[in-house]
């Protein structure tokens, strides 16, 4: 790896003399009640990546319990309805509590601020409300666990969720509702903070372009959510009183259940990738010590995105009986979408072009996402085009293509962000070479885990089954093989995080020499992150600007 | 986007820009004919449903709703008064719902035209 | 060294707050104008996740309504339209008072503020006991979704005493779904209601504290959004539940 060669843009301060600035917003107040009832951003972002990250390895474990009964073709592990029920924790758990909220939540809330020149978000106490939502529908996620679990899936399909099964559906619709509400005050949050709290100077087109994509997110969030909200409503009422709105023999529809399912969760799709979109346009620029190529597509690329979304949501049902006119429509408008997230690829690709490119281990993650996150994407126009979605559908082609995106990218995006603004968090760094060493481990393990899967599905394996026909054993064993290496790869930062709390290197301000308003107060910030509020007089990602500024600052002290 | 040309340093805050709006205060007087042109419509509504119109009754019963909604919105909200990012983001709410009824009918009224 | 460089940053952040004025102000706005506008778009916001909310159910109806219209439209017209106008003036007019209670905040006239915002209250109350009536009789009719509902009115009008074509078993049966959206959807609004009766008594008292009578008006604005937005909601509802059909006979 490169940093054998002494290739690096780190500079730290002078270990023997440095110190974690005396007040921030960590030590400001002490005692469990001032995290629990805090209004800092920071303070919520942190409480908030602690519990994500405990949910993110709940449905880790299920996850390597699927692939431990899929190990061998019999079912020998667990019966079939329990493993309906893992599969079913593992996208409930990871779809509403660790990916949609996991790059917002947590860097999103700790950076806009920030990156805005404010003070704080614009509603601290419903920001912290949002976090006691996330809590409650965690909660109550765990509660239908320990309860005896769930098993309709994470997509609640009508008439089995509503008719065919006697388990804790209602538990689940509510924790996902709650859930639902707390990202829909994250959202509404960025957007108001966005729209009146920047700074002096801070225009649009000044903004980075990790607040472009929060802002397209946001707008997911806050439009999309309440359409899931009243659809799980609908749901909950159809099981408890029989109503018949999603019942065929009333007279419902069934695909009415899915137009709305849909309606949200195919854009939910990209609350959860864009987030990680804008953590990757501020790696690669900073990495690559370039401003990001064509600055404005990329913000506008978000914006797209977040519009084209909501045009798109029937390619989910092609094969369900829906009109084929209709299909047609949608399946034309899905490879739309495929134009601004190309965009955004190859502007990434532009920025590295000629660029100081170093690699830091934010950068491996980086490059990941860009080559994983391609391959989900093309298999994205394989099923949206109608010919071959009847074939792979249901398959474990879908199951490998929206792990390529949301593992492959999303997670490769969230430990690039955590990994790069650790040491503003924390105001300490984490050790490099092992954190390279869990970077590629996490890459490897990936490819082998989810590869073999498109393989499997093209062949025909179908999705949510408990047992395979033989002749599929060899693929089976190298993915769960390589979730294994997965599993290390996850732990690994882990650990190392939590021992650079103590014993990592002391950061200073800014250990990657990025632009980013974030970068130039103490790490850790104080409490309201600037003891003056900024001016923004210059463009984003103005490597120049930062040049000068440093120079400047040499003088004043010689 | 006329964000980009307020970017003086004196503006704290953005308070200067097109996102803000003067703060207006509508008189008593207003909501009273806001008030009455409601009542009126509201009878309207109500006789032109015991009309026999053909499809013209529920256009019409709609178009009354939506009229009445639009002079709530504009007058008891406000909205009439407001800067154009608070008019953008009532019209980006309705442009979803309408995006919602439309792209789902595409399926409902051409699933029975079977196949190609 | 240390010490001294806290007490400046302390006396710095002192200097900062010293242009607060009033007690309502939040460290993190700039102005008192920010915060404003930061409220009232947060509020719109959140109206918009209202409309998403709502416009799940209102999909619903349309499809049903298009597909089991003599069914919508003999179970509409079952409910009272007198009720329906009543209650539709009803919150007109308890719209009207909290638009004026607006006014009368913005004037700093505070008895003139509590007096408007009991009168929507008041309104709001009459207007959830004429929707409690309405679910009464509809309870006795049995008419409510579920095991208990009974479609002998709609497949034997004549036997009520109800002028009205007699549907087919199968058609009388989708009348459930007619009343299954009546009651998601009024009850829903009424669940709307009934929070913002709630949090109207909570302003009342504020109100009557004298919070809202020295130009801090943001909670009464905002609130106020919410109870129309409210209304625009019934506004709807009474034309597509009530008015469905009302000129059948000839």
């Amino acid at each position: 790896m490169s940093a054998a060669i002494g290739n690096t843009i780190v500079s730290l301060p002078d270990q023997s003399t440095a110190q974690i600035p005396k007040r921030n917003y960590i030590n400001n107040e002490h005692g469990l009640l001032s995290w629990l009832l805090t209004g800092d951003h920071k303070r919520i972002a942190i409480l908030y990546l602690i519990s994500i990250t405990f949910f993110f390895f709940i449905g880790g474990a299920f996850a390597g319990l699927i692939r431990l009964e899929l190990l061998t073709p019999q079912p020998d592990l667990v019966a079939a309805d329990t493993y309906n029920k893992f599969f079913t924790m593992h996208g409930i758990i990871m779809v509403f509590l660790f990916l949609v909220p996991s790059v917002p939540a947590t860097l999103g809330n700790f950076l806009i601020p920030i990156m805005l020149g404010a003070k704080d978000l614009a509603f601290p106490k419903i920001n912290l409300l949002s976090w006691y939502l996330y809590l409650v529908g965690g909660g109550l996620t765990l509660g239908a666990l320990v309860l005896g679990g769930v098993d309709t899936g994470w997509t609640f399909t009508t008439p089995l969720s509503t008719h065919y099964l006697n388990t804790h559906v209602i538990t689940a619709a509510t924790a996902i509702f709650i859930a639902g509400f707390s990202s829909i005050f994250t959202g509404l949050n960025f957007i108001v903070t966005i729209h009146r709290m920047r700074c002096p100077g801070m225009t649009w087109f000044r903004m980075p372009l990790f607040v472009w994509s929060h802002y397209a997110a946001s707008l997911l969030m806050v439009l999309g959510t309440p359409v899931l909200a009243i659809t799980l409503v609908l749901v909950a009422l159809e099981r408890l009183f029989g109503i018949g709105v999603f019942d065929p023999a009333k007279g419902g529809d069934p695909l009415l259940f899915q137009h709305l399912f849909w309606f949200y969760s195919h854009p939910a799709v990209y609350i959860m990738i864009l987030p990680g979109m804008g953590v990757i346009s501020e790696v690669i620029s900073t990495f690559s010590r370039k401003r990001v190529f064509g600055y404005t597509a990329v913000a506008f690329s978000s914006v797209a995105i977040a519009l084209f979304g909501f045009f798109v949501w029937e390619h989910h049902m092609f094969i369900m009986g829906v009109s084929n006119y209709s299909a047609l429509v949608f399946s034309l408008l899905t490879m739309l979408v495929a134009v601004p997230s190309a965009i955004k690829i190859f502007n990434w690709a532009f920025t590295l072009q000629k660029g100081s490119i170093t690699f830091e281990t934010p950068m491996l993650y980086a490059f990941g996402f860009m080559g994983l996150f391609t391959i989900g994407g093309l298999t994205g126009v394989f099923l949206g085009s109608l010919g071959m979605d009847i074939h792979l559908t249901e398959t474990y082609f879908i199951v490998a293509h929206f792990h390529f995106v949301m593992v492959g990218g999303m997670l490769m995006a969230f430990l690039a962000g955590v990994h790069f603004w650790w040491p503003k968090m924390t105001g300490r760094m984490y050790p490099e070479s092992l954190s390279k060493l869990a970077a590629v481990t996490t890459f490897i393990g990936f490819n082998l885990t989810f590869l073999p899967q498109f393989i499997l599905g093209y062949l025909g394996m179908p999705r949510r089954y408990h047992a395979y026909p033989p002749e599929f054993q060899v693929l089976n064993v190298l993915s769960t093989a390589g979730a294994t290496v997965l599993g290390v790869g996850y732990m690994l930062p882990m650990l190392y995080l939590a021992w650079s709390l103590k014993y990592g290197a002391i950061a200073g301000n800014n250990p990657w020499q990025a632009t980013g308003l974030e970068w130039q107060i103490q790490s850790p910030p104080l409490t309201e992150n600037f003891i003056e509020i900024p001016i923004m007089d210059h463009e984003a990602y103005d490597y120049e600007w930062l040049e000068n500024k440093t120079k400047n600052e040499v003088t004043t002290v010689g | 986007m006329a964000h980009e040309i307020h970017t003086d340093a004196n503006d704290p805050s953005n308070v200067t820009n097109p996102e803000h709006a003067q703060h207006h205060i509508v008189t008593p007087l207003q909501y009273t004919y806001v008030f009455a042109t409601l009542l009126l419509f509201t009878g309207i509504t109500v006789g032109a449903a015991y009309v026999d119109l053909d499809w013209a009754n529920p256009v019409i019963a709609l178009g009354i709703a939506c009229f009445k909604a639009v002079i709530v919105i504009l007058f008891f909200m406000h909205a009439a008064y407001q800067s154009r990012l608070i008019k953008m983001t009532i019209g980006s709410g309705f442009f979803l719902f309408i995006v919602l009824i439309t792209m789902t009918l595409t399926d409902y009224i051409s699933r029975a035209w079977g196949m190609w | 060294m240390d010490s001294a460089l806290a007490t400046t940053d302390h006396a710095d952040v002192h200097a900062e707050h010293d242009h607060v004025a009033l007690p309502q102000h939040r460290h993190h706005f700039e102005t008192e104008e920010q915060q404003r506008e930061a409220g009232s778009f947060g509020m719109w916001l959140f109206l918009l996740t209202e409309i998403m909310f709502f416009g799940g159910l209102f999909f619903a109806y349309l499809l049903y309504r298009n597909w089991y219209y003599p069914a919508f439209a003999a179970a509409s017209n079952q409910l009272s339209v007198p009720l329906g106008a009543f209650n539709t003036v009803v919150l007109i007019s308890s719209g009207f008072c909290m638009a004026v209670g607006v006014w009368a905040a913005e004037m700093r006239r505070k008895s003139l503020l509590v007096l408007m915002l009991v009168l929507t209250t008041f309104f709001g109350l009459i207007f959830l006991g004429v929707k409690y009536d309405e679910y009464h009789e509809k309870y006795e009719l049995h008419h409510i979704p579920g095991d208990s509902f009974n479609i002998s009115m709609f497949t034997n009008p004549a036997g009520y005493g109800i002028k009205e074509e007699p549907l087919a078993p199968d058609m009388a049966q989708k009348t459930q779904i007619f009343f299954f959206l009546y009651f998601a959807m009024t009850g829903m609004h009424a669940v709307h209601m009934i929070i913002g009766i709630v949090l109207l008594f909570w302003l009342t008292w504020r109100a009557h504290r004298g919070d809202f009578s020295s130009g801090y008006v943001a909670p009464i604005e905002n609130f106020g959004l919410y109870w129309h937005f409210v209304d625009i909601v019934w506004l709807f509802l009474f034309p597509l539940l009530y008015l469905i059909n009302r000129h059948p006979l000839h």
